[in-house]
């Protein structure tokens, strides 16, 4: 039973497992997103998230495990669950042969929806992708970006209660990817729930309320985006040094450093903040420096803590 | 709503999808009248003198008319086949996999368009045929009949292209899947009566569905005796109907 104060759960997942003859893709995940959250599933190439995103929506059928979604059991009710979701997978869904118009409207009336009323829609979310100057071109002639773009609006003809994207920025270039993200954040203002999958670090961090990281069919860490952050040592600022002499006495003054011969670096444990460089900088007045720099953690830093790889070994 | 009529109408935004593309590239409906076509001028103009005097001396025209318009089912399912080939290969199936509507209507919306793209091509072969001298002598009743022969031949060979664009990985494979049936009107009685054939072929060209088909279509259209190849014309296309309709189902849902 669930208690008032407990936020209502859009989507859950417990012990899911897939596999495909011999190969073990999902090993016993568990998975909790809360409504109107962003909840991001993170891994590299191979890790079973889009294996993850094809159970959510339907697409495939679990071999263990207990889902649902908008309260629905994908296994037996899979058109209640279809009903309340909308899906961008990782390749373009769209007809290339109709216009973007012509998409939108051929959703709307799936979504039976009425001609007005789906004519209505179509040019509503056409001017919200800015798409509206190429409604009535065929989509085969859309760059990267504004097919992405129609075939978000098209998941979103219907107004699903959970959105699925699966890499939704993949090979976008960063002005597109940026415009994404902005529409990604505006679905959550609105109410809905997303599910999202990425490789990229940044990403989840920039979006997700909720990171589960996904390794090899298992999920290796679940939480905040802060809270995976506070898993792994703290930021630290890197000194490099002209010559060992310098080196030398940079690390007698400093005590507790980390220290590099080779590179002629040491790393001193650091908040990053101003105060702290100034009062560093202070205590190495007297000694040559050859450059500087601060390091916070990012994901990838709790990835490679997490699974002794780092994500960009693991995608190549 | 009702499960069939949500089905219905789920269908019916499909084929509009189907012919909305059929409109907006024509060349493809346009093919699979061309074929035929030129396989008619072909053997009217070129081998026509020859041939009609080898079957007696009558018009080649309207003894090959027939076989002619059977073939444009058969270069219909062609192009069936590839776009049902070409739909699978597209993420948009997926998406349609993902949403609360008909399964079966993506299938439903490709037949029922290739259906009426199909009779469209038949309807301008037998406009052609008659330009080059094509007489038939039936009445309203019997076009009705021969309308419902190619009605028939038509959805039979739809529901079997529908499997061959599910089975076919490619679109290439999937346009040459049909090609043997467009061969089928030669090994029957579609060119040359079967008895002026040796006999290993003739006994092939007696049991093949083309031949039964052609002989009742010309029988409706001519005038020539049916005799008992009505009935079997119509078995052949129900079964082939059945089996290419199951052999779909299956294929489809085997995908999703």
């Amino acid at each position: 039973m669930s208690v008032m104060n407990e936020p209502t759960m859009a989507l859950s997942a417990t012990g899911l497992r897939k596999s495909y003859g011999d190969k073990v893709v999902l090993d016993g995940i568990d998975l909790n997103v809360a409504e109107g959250t962003i909840f991001s599933l993170l891994g590299p190439n191979g890790a079973g998230k889009t294996t993850t995103v094809q159970i959510l929506s339907t697409l495939v059928t679990a071999d263990h495990g207990d889902v649902r979604v908008a309260g629905h059991d994908p296994r037996h009710d899979p058109d209640g669950v279809r009903a309340a979701i909308g899906v961008t997978g990782q390749f373009s869904a769209v007809d290339n042969l109709l216009t973007g118009q012509e998409n939108l409207i051929l959703m709307a009336d799936l979504h039976r929806l009425g001609r007005r009323e789906g004519r209505r829609r179509a040019a509503e979310l056409l001017e919200r992708f800015d798409l509206t100057d190429a409604a009535a071109k065929a989509a085969a002639t859309y760059s990267g970006g504004m097919r992405r773009r129609l075939d978000l609006a098209m998941t979103l003809v219907g107004r699903p209660r959970v959105i699925f994207l699966d890499e939704p920025t993949t090979g976008l270039d960063p002005r597109s990817r940026r415009s994404m993200w902005q529409i990604i954040r505006e679905l959550v203002a609105g109410g809905a729930t997303v599910f999202l999958t990425t490789q990229y670090l940044e990403e989840a961090d920039q979006l997700a309320d909720r990171v589960a990281v996904l390794d090899h069919g298992r999920l290796v860490a679940e939480g905040t985006p802060d809270e995976l952050k506070r898993l792994i040592p703290g930021g630290h600022i890197r000194l490099s040094f002209t010559g060992v002499e310098s080196l030398d006495a940079a690390a007698r003054v400093l005590g507790e450093v980390t220290r590099d011969d080779e590179a002629l670096t040491l790393r001193v444990p650091s908040d990053g903040s101003v105060e702290s460089l100034r009062t560093l900088l202070d205590r190495l007045s007297s000694i040559e420096l050859s450059s500087l720099s601060v390091h916070t953690p990012d994901l990838d830093d709790v990835f490679l803590a997490l699974t002794g790889h780092s994500q960009k070994e693991a995608v190549r | 709503m009702s499960t069939l009529s949500l089905a219905a109408r789920d269908s019916a935004t499909m084929l509009r999808r189907n012919l909305r593309h059929a409109l907006r590239y024509p060349s493809m409906s346009l093919s699979t009248a061309a074929m035929p076509i030129i396989f008619m001028l072909l053997f009217v103009y070129v081998f026509g003198s020859t041939l009609g005097a080898g079957i007696g001396g009558a018009d080649y025209v309207d003894y090959v008319a027939p076989g002619i318009i059977l073939m444009t089912a058969a270069a219909g399912a062609i192009s069936t086949a590839v776009s049902v080939c070409v739909d699978m290969t597209e993420g948009i199936v997926a998406r349609f996999r993902t949403m609360a509507i008909s399964r079966v209507s993506l299938l439903t919306g490709h037949v029922v368009g290739s259906l009426i793209q199909t009779m469209f091509g038949m309807a301008l072969v037998i406009g052609v045929a008659v330009l080059i001298g094509f007489r038939p002598s039936a009445g309203p009743v019997a076009w009705v009949e021969a309308t419902g022969v190619l009605l028939m031949l038509t959805l039979a060979l739809t529901w079997l292209a529908v499997a061959f664009g599910l089975v076919a990985k490619r679109p290439e494979t999937a346009s040459n899947l049909p090609l043997p049936l467009t061969l089928l009107p030669f090994l029957g009685s579609g060119f040359v009566p079967t008895d002026s054939m040796p006999a290993g072929v003739r006994q092939f060209a007696e049991y093949q569905p083309f031949t039964p088909l052609t002989e009742t279509l010309r029988g409706l259209l001519m005038g020539t005796p049916i005799g008992h190849h009505g009935l079997i014309a119509v078995a052949w296309c129900a079964a082939i109907a059945l089996g290419g309709y199951l052999w779909a189902k299956r294929l489809f849902n085997r995908a999703g």
